[in-house]
């Protein structure tokens, strides 16, 4: 994974934020999966991709901000049992994940339809042959990360660049 | 005017839902996935449909084919996260009327409408 890559998903982090929920976000530094989070991960929005890139995005914020993000999102303050609470994590990350492949010049690739995990403190582990990355972003209901685990898939090799 | 909304999303359903609402628009149909939406879409009979491509059981572009090849002929614009050149060439070839890329504007949205239906009414 090259350093345009990351920026693809920074660029449709700060897209789907503005657009959708009116949300200003800040990046930060982005570092390697193995990297202690600097919060613990009650929700979790998981998406793959397969294609000329195979790999796996994950959104994951503490409850308390992923409340705060999808009163943004929705306008309604939905109780985390809710399984509209889900279907909300999911689209969020649905958006992101899309934006980002569309910037992927010369590579076809395919994202699944998103899963979402809730539990307190949950890590999700992502596919050891794959370069791993976390964003850490800030938006004005806390902090939240995007994770992106990539690699080019066998029959993508001699194409451009993931 | 008769809307159908085709997302599997709860959330993007009640977006669009909400949108067309401030726009006067309320007499709509919602279905989870093209399966859904081709058990309902005789029935309602809308003017208009909203289609999102990646949907469990039935995808968008399947249904569009589906619907098409069954003599549908009311607008229909596809709503979604794909946005390359390819995806959106193989959406009008399916008889898709008009395109847009989530995420999206609420202005955007009813903008692409308002198009839609006027080429339609023009043609």
């Amino acid at each position: 994974m090259d350093a345009r890559s990351i920026t693809h998903f920074i660029a449709s982090t700060h897209q789907v934020f503005e657009t959708m929920l009116s949300m200003p976000v800040t990046p930060g530094k982005p570092s390697a999966c193995c990297t202690v989070p600097s919060f613990q991960s009650d929700v979790s929005g998981v998406i793959g991709m397969t294609g000329d890139v195979v790999g796996m995005v994950v959104l994951s914020f503490p409850l308390s901000t992923a409340r705060g993000v999808l009163k943004a999102f929705t306008g309604t303050d939905i109780d985390p049992s809710s399984p509209d609470f889900s279907d909300a994590v999911g689209e969020l990350v649905n958006m992101i994940s899309g934006a980002a492949k569309a910037r992927f010049e010369g590579l076809s690739v395919s994202i699944s339809c998103p899963s979402v995990i809730l539990g307190p403190g949950h890590r999700v582990q992502q596919v050891s042959d794959a370069t791993c990355i976390v964003i850490p972003f800030e938006c004005p209901a806390g902090k939240f990360v995007v994770e992106v685990a990539m690699r080019k898939a066998e029959s993508a090799v001699g194409t451009k660049a993931a | 005017m008769k809307v159908m909304l085709i997302d599997d999303s709860k959330t993007m359903r009640n977006i669009q839902r909400n949108i067309l609402a401030q726009a006067g628009h309320t007499d709509i149909e919602e279905a989870c996935d093209g399966q859904d939406a081709l058990s309902k879409v005789s029935a309602f009979a809308p003017e208009l449909l909203l289609v999102d491509w990646n949907m469990p059981n039935m995808d968008g572009l399947s249904f569009v084919k589906a619907y098409r090849a069954g003599g549908g002929k009311s607008c229909i614009i596809m709503v979604t996260t794909e946005a390359e050149k390819t995806r959106v060439i193989e959406a009008i070839r399916a008889g898709v009327n008009n395109y847009l890329v989530k995420p999206f504007a609420p202005d955007l949205l009813l903008t692409r409408i308002q198009e839609t239906l006027a080429r339609a009414k023009a043609a």
